[in-house]
């Protein structure tokens, strides 16, 4: 009978025309947004990132790492010494980040992968923390009391004077659409680059290795190997991120740089809370996490305890989270992934 | 001389840590559970202990033996109604379900008891010593090492010597034939994590009355708790003890060379240990 395998969908479609647009939109939004708006996207779109990684590691490769913090604090603090120890502007800065976190993610593997499932969790957890002991130890950056960034520094960002022009905004505005629009590249390329993996032979090969790793090496996929490659790629991405979010503050401390409730366990309650194993699970997580923290992140405790507590509720009665939910009872795939069967479809002869 | 100091006070200290772990071994040895929560909920019972001795005058060993049977039902509960449902082939919800209990209980305790540093008050125990020739050594460290040579064997006789022990090593073996023998595997996990609490219990009377502690102390003693497991091998009960001993021996090594370095020198005896037996000293489950 005739068949084809396909991914693409008509909601998928239509989700990649209005993807496009709001791409096109949220580029040109400084010129006439507040920056308060500005300041609340940057947020909402580094975190998105962090999410996105941390799903393709949890969700797609079956790596549920507590250790993300690691990569954060090792980028930002990159980012630092480039700054402040050798003189580079931030904005190169940056990328020295994703390799000073690719070279950070080399041994944290090398030990970790020798970890089984729950104790791999707690492996990169340790290594984060062993991370930042270490940095604390680098009094050229502080020590553990942290540095800032000096400010002939923070006012000569590479970019930021084409900006003032461009749009006639103060300096500390300019500084702030400058990373806001490198954290929309972040974000577009992230879920762009996880994206495309998940549609092509690799995305396959992965989700084989998760599902059932020996499976998988029977039909010849390099379940070692395939793993290594998503958490190097994971670790550049959220050292880029680590090293901007930390250009944006200006100032950093070992403690708030490796802290793992705000670069891990937040991350995993939107990724949970959204919907862990889509990418749009964590657009949906991160939205949900911006609406509950604009609205009682100044309950503190209570506000955390909430998100646990959700958290929880999520994991026992809807696993797949809220998209989970959404796309069970609609069958909607924005960003299709999965390979579907269509029989009795009309084919070419070969 | 002071090094054989340094290293008795290790040791000492070893015996913490392995009170600690042993209650994650045991749930992680008969269900292959990782609780992430384990270090909070050590907190949790240190809290528990604490009030019963503040607003009901207990002596803090009365107030311990309180608690025990309140943390076994808790823990009871929270397998049996919550955690059993996670269990599965997929590992993700355990890690998730566990690691949510972990912040929400973390910020309960701050809510409930501030970010202030407390300590269960022990009296004279505090600083009481005894002096055994070479080295002076506190009563309190060696009570709980004692405690912790007690619970170890006192777990290895319950996995060994009693129907409840056969009834975890057959679940943990194979759960599906152990149910056809008439065991529910429901059960017996909340019978292993009521059990851990017991444990937990124990840890936290030490904890609290050796040391200042607060709310955010949990996740760190979850970390000491896994790396003794893992340097002891999975399994393996007196491991644990011995992985408990080489993680305090390794940070009362660093510290006596720089303060600064205790808690990463202990780390660092992780890493290597994992570096040449990734599988611990003494391994006997096979994962």
């Amino acid at each position: 009978m005739a068949h084809v395998v396909q991914t693409r969908t008509r909601a998928g479609t239509i989700a990649g025309g209005t993807a496009l647009l709001l791409i096109a939109v949220a580029i040109i939004l400084p010129a006439f947004a507040s920056r308060s708006l500005i300041q609340d996207l940057f947020m909402i779109l580094t975190m998105l990132t962090l999410a996105q990684l941390w799903n393709l590691l949890a969700g797609s490769a079956g790596l549920v790492s507590i250790g993300q913090q690691a990569f954060v604090g090792i980028g930002a603090y990159a980012m630092f010494a480039g700054v402040i120890l050798w003189g580079w502007d931030p904005v190169p800065a940056i990328l020295l980040a994703g390799v000073a976190a690719v070279l950070l993610a080399i041994p944290t593997a090398f030990f970790a992968f020798r970890l089984q499932g729950a104790y791999f969790a707690i492996g990169t957890w340790v290594i984060a923390e062993v991370t930042r002991l270490l940095v604390a130890q680098w009094k050229a950056l502080g020590g553990g009391t942290g540095t800032s960034l000096p400010r002939e520094v923070t006012g000569n960002i590479m970019g930021v004077d084409a900006i003032r022009g461009l749009l006639g905004v103060k300096e500390a505005a300019a500084r702030d659409i400058l990373a806001y629009w490198i954290a929309l590249i972040l974000a577009v390329m992230t879920i762009g680059a996880i994206y495309a993996l998940m549609r092509n032979r690799q995305g396959l090969a992965l989700a084989a290795v998760r599902d059932n790793t020996d499976a998988a090496r029977s039909v010849g996929v390099d379940a070692g190997a395939i793993k290594w490659q998503v958490f190097l790629l994971a670790a550049f991405g959220t050292g880029l991120v680590g090293a901007l979010v930390y250009m944006q503050k200006a100032q950093i401390s070992p403690d708030a740089a490796f802290d793992v409730t705000d670069w891990t366990a937040l991350i995993i309650f939107i990724v949970v809370i959204g919907g862990i194993g889509t990418i749009e699970g964590p657009i949906v997580g991160v939205i949900v996490f911006y609406v509950l923290q604009t609205f009682f992140a100044d309950f503190g405790s209570w506000y955390f305890m909430t998100l646990g507590l959700i958290g929880i509720c999520v994991m026992l009665f809807a696993p797949k989270g809220l998209w989970g939910l959404f796309a069970a009872r609609t069958g909607i795939r924005l960003f299709p992934v999965q390979r579907r069967l269509v029989v009795g479809t009309k084919q070419e002869e070969p | 001389m002071i090094w054989i100091d340094t290293l008795v006070q290790g040791v000492l200290l070893g015996g913490l840590y392995a009170l600690f772990a042993a209650g994650l071994s045991l749930v992680f040895g008969v269900m292959r559970l990782v609780n992430l929560a384990h270090g909070d909920m050590i907190v949790g019972a240190a809290f528990l202990i604490l009030i019963l001795v503040t607003h009901l005058g207990f002596n803090p060993f009365v107030a311990a033996l309180v608690a025990m049977p309140l943390m076994f039902g808790f823990g009871w509960a929270l397998q049996r109604y919550i955690l059993n449902r996670t269990l599965g082939k997929d590992i993700l919800p355990p890690l998730l379900v566990t690691f949510g209990l972990s912040v929400a209980l973390q910020n309960a305790l701050l809510e409930g008891f501030s970010a202030d540093s407390r300590r269960i008050p022990a009296g004279p125990l505090e600083s009481a010593s005894v002096d055994l020739g070479i080295v002076t050594v506190g009563i309190m460290p060696l009570l709980t090492f004692a405690s912790a040579v007690l619970v170890i064997v006192m777990l290895n006789q319950i996995f060994y010597r009693t129907a409840l022990g056969r009834a975890f090593r057959a679940t943990s073996d194979d759960p599906v034939t152990a149910s056809l023998m008439g065991i529910k595997p429901g059960n017996v996990f909340a019978m292993a994590t009521g059990l851990a609490m017991v444990v937990v219990t124990i840890a936290a009377l030490y904890l609290g009355m050796r040391a200042n502690f607060d709310p955010s102390i949990g996740p760190a003693r979850l970390i000491y708790a896994f790396e003794a497991v893992i340097i002891g091998g999975l399994g393996s009960l007196w491991g644990t003890l011995a992985g408990g001993i080489i993680i305090g021996v390794a940070q009362t090594m660093g510290a006596a060379i720089n303060p600064e370095w205790q808690i990463l020198a202990g780390h660092i005896v992780f890493l290597v240990v994992l570096l040449v037996r990734p599988r611990g000293l003494f391994p006997r489950a096979v994962d």
